[in-house]
């Protein structure tokens, strides 16, 4: 027979125990606020220190010793060119990869060392990167310090990204497209170019975003293969000057890119400087935010509506 | 199906055909072989690129080592490799990362993990599909900018409450950086959490557990080497991050372990390095290089931690 008291005192047990899950809870949306907060006030000071910054002349002015006149002409050129290399060479790479991973290579040990190996790769940090490819591209191979050079680098250091994004959009496709099209008599590569690439090419492009996302951001790499912070000029148009420049000129260009101009703005003790720091990285994150929310989006889109 | 093949019996030439497009040598063959070939060597690349960065860090760490002996790299109390009375001494850059570090994953572990438990035991679908790609924004955002934050928000709020700080310091830089960790701590440790089979949660509230019972003493436990693959994680990028500490904990070298104080870490030395204009193959050249390998050495051992924690507390469902 229960009594009372046992009662009672499972009762104040239950409410006890559900108290700790209140608590618990509240804990926990506090500690996401903490992000959002952080964020928040992150982006609404440098909006509220940069936006007034943010004039045509801003996106048409060279970097200046008088703050008020620097701008990020040859800062958001030479951004869309290293990432214009960088992409160029990360994502055949990248998709080569993934797609022999996930369609080609045979169960043995070379496939688990390309595997350990990829993985390893995602965790080495970005600035080691900077020291190989300074050892590498800019000495051994002699690309100098070039966009070529800062291209190739963060091309290397988003491989990782881009691999995983290719084999895991290739894992969602259902084994049945694969032995339906064996089963009419394709080839591998009949199979993955008619239909596994296209199947899996919006994940893969959302991944290449990610990855194009944080390559824009990438400061330390950069600064390690000795980019100028002061550029005052545009690399070479192609055919363009007198004589006239080749189709690839640019390509060995010295440079500056959107996070080095911040940097080099941050580390200013005048004030001036860092309002412009403010609104270059305003510029940044909004870029960056936007990469990135377009990637979600996508995703977003790709789960709601494949239905296999 | 066998009555109609026979009726027709194929001509010749569509015999032969086939039998020769199905041959080894035919030209699809030779073409898939080459395909699956020039796919391999995009693979093996990523093995090509490790091999180079060890290369690399090496060959010129062995020239640094031709010069200065392992054991003052190891144990010189001093970091002084521009000045004319060098010394060499990596204690000091790794105090000023293992400070950093520490600071931050005091902030990213708890906060993180707490997340990842709201988000994967209490919170509903909906506060879980705005949160996830929220934290990820959080990712994304360049550290340059984290930096920048630091330095000029933190620092002057943290000096309100503690005037004697300097205005470059590894406190503050170290919290920035447990803020940008909190995403890589959370998502992984989540991912985790909800691998654990409903079966077993369903199990603990039959049993009449709350929650947090449930979350705390069968989740957890569960889910022990994907949170301990999260926790490492973060460590790796506390220690590998390089902007947020060149642009908020000033960059003089300082064995300290106090994070109040100024510092240098073995990242941000190296930006120094690169910003200034050191020859090709001098000793301060070469000195870069030894710190990118320590600090490669670092992450490496992190790595095979992980890997050895996920082995040990595996739990196969």
């Amino acid at each position: 027979m229960l009594q009372a008291t046992d009662l009672n005192a499972i009762r104040a047990i239950i409410t006890r125990a559900k108290r700790w899950d209140l608590f618990f809870s509240i804990l926990g949306v506090l500690s996401l606020m903490v992000g959002v907060l952080t964020f928040t006030v992150l982006f609404v000071d440098m909006a509220i220190q940069g936006v007034p910054r943010l004039t045509l002349d801003f996106f048409t002015s060279f970097p200046s010793r008088r703050a008020a006149n620097a701008g990020i002409l040859s800062a958001w050129v030479g951004t869309v060119l290293v990432m214009l290399v960088t992409a160029l060479s990360a994502v055949p790479l990248g998709v080569a990869a993934g797609v022999y991973l996930e369609e080609y290579a045979p169960k043995n040990w070379m496939t688990d060392i390309i595997e350990i190996n990829i993985s390893n790769l995602a965790g080495i940090p970005s600035i080691v990167y900077g020291l190989l490819a300074l050892g590498l591209f800019v000495y051994y191979f002699g690309f100098g310090q070039s966009i070529l050079s800062a291209g190739l680098t963060l091309a290397l250091l988003i491989l990782p990204v881009i691999i995983v994004a290719t084999r895991e959009s290739i894992r969602a496709i259902p084994q049945s497209i694969h032995e339906g099209s064996y089963a009419c008599g394709a080839t591998t590569w009949q199979t993955v170019s008619d239909h596994i690439l296209p199947y899996s090419s919006a994940g893969i492009l959302t991944g290449v975003i990610i990855g194009m996302a944080r390559a824009i951001g990438e400061t330390a790499p950069i600064i390690t293969i000795g980019a100028l912070t002061f550029i005052a000029f545009l690399p070479n148009a192609p055919f363009a000057g007198d004589p006239p420049a080749g189709l690839f000129d640019w390509i060995l260009a010295p440079f500056t890119v959107m996070p080095i101009q911040m940097f080099n703005w941050t580390s200013r003790p005048e004030a001036e400087f860092q309002i412009n720091a403010a609104a270059a990285g305003f510029v940044l994150v909004f870029m960056t935010l936007a990469m990135n929310g377009l990637a979600i989006y996508l995703r977003y889109q790709l789960r709601k509506n494949i239905k296999w | 199906m066998t009555a109609s093949a026979s009726a027709r019996p194929l001509p010749a030439t569509v015999g032969h055909g086939i039998s020769e497009r199905l041959s080894k040598k035919a030209s699809r063959h030779v073409k898939e072989r080459i395909i699956e070939a020039v796919l391999f060597a995009a693979a093996a690349f990523s093995v090509f690129v490790t091999v180079a960065i060890v290369y690399v860090l090496v060959k010129e760490s062995w020239v640094f080592f031709q010069t200065v002996p392992l054991t003052d790299f190891l144990f010189d109390t001093q970091w002084t490799p521009l000045f004319d009375d060098a010394h060499y001494g990596i204690m000091v850059l790794l105090s000023g990362t293992l400070t950093s570090s520490a600071v931050a994953l005091l902030v990213a572990i708890p906060l993180g993990t707490i997340i990842a438990l709201y988000l994967s035991e209490f919170a509903g679908f909906k506060v879980r599909e705005i949160a996830k790609p929220f934290l990820e924004l959080l990712g994304g955002v360049p550290t340059i900018v984290y930096g920048y934050f630091a330095l000029t928000f933190l620092t002057p709020i943290l000096q309100k409450i503690y005037p004697d700080l300097p205005g470059f310091n590894l406190l503050s830089a170290g919290l920035v950086m447990g803020i940008m960790i909190i995403p890589y701590v959370a998502s992984l440790s989540e991912d985790a959490m909800r691998a654990v089979p409903m079966a077993l949660r369903e199990g603990s509230y039959a049993m009449g557990a709350t929650r947090l019972q449930t979350a705390l003493w069968v989740v957890t436990p569960a889910a022990t080497s994907g949170i301990a693959s999260a926790y490492i994680l973060g460590i790796s990028r506390a220690v590998g991050e390089t902007m947020i500490l060149a642009v908020a904990a000033g960059m003089q070298p300082n064995l300290t372990f106090n994070p109040t104080e100024p510092g240098a870490t073995i990242t941000s030395y190296i930006v120094q390095v690169a910003l200034g204009d050191l020859p090709h193959g001098s000793i301060g050249y070469q000195t870069i290089f030894a710190a990118g390998l320590t600090l490669l050495l670092m992450t490496l051992a992190f790595n095979l931690l992980g890997y050895w924690l996920r082995k040990r507390f595996r739990e196969v469902y």
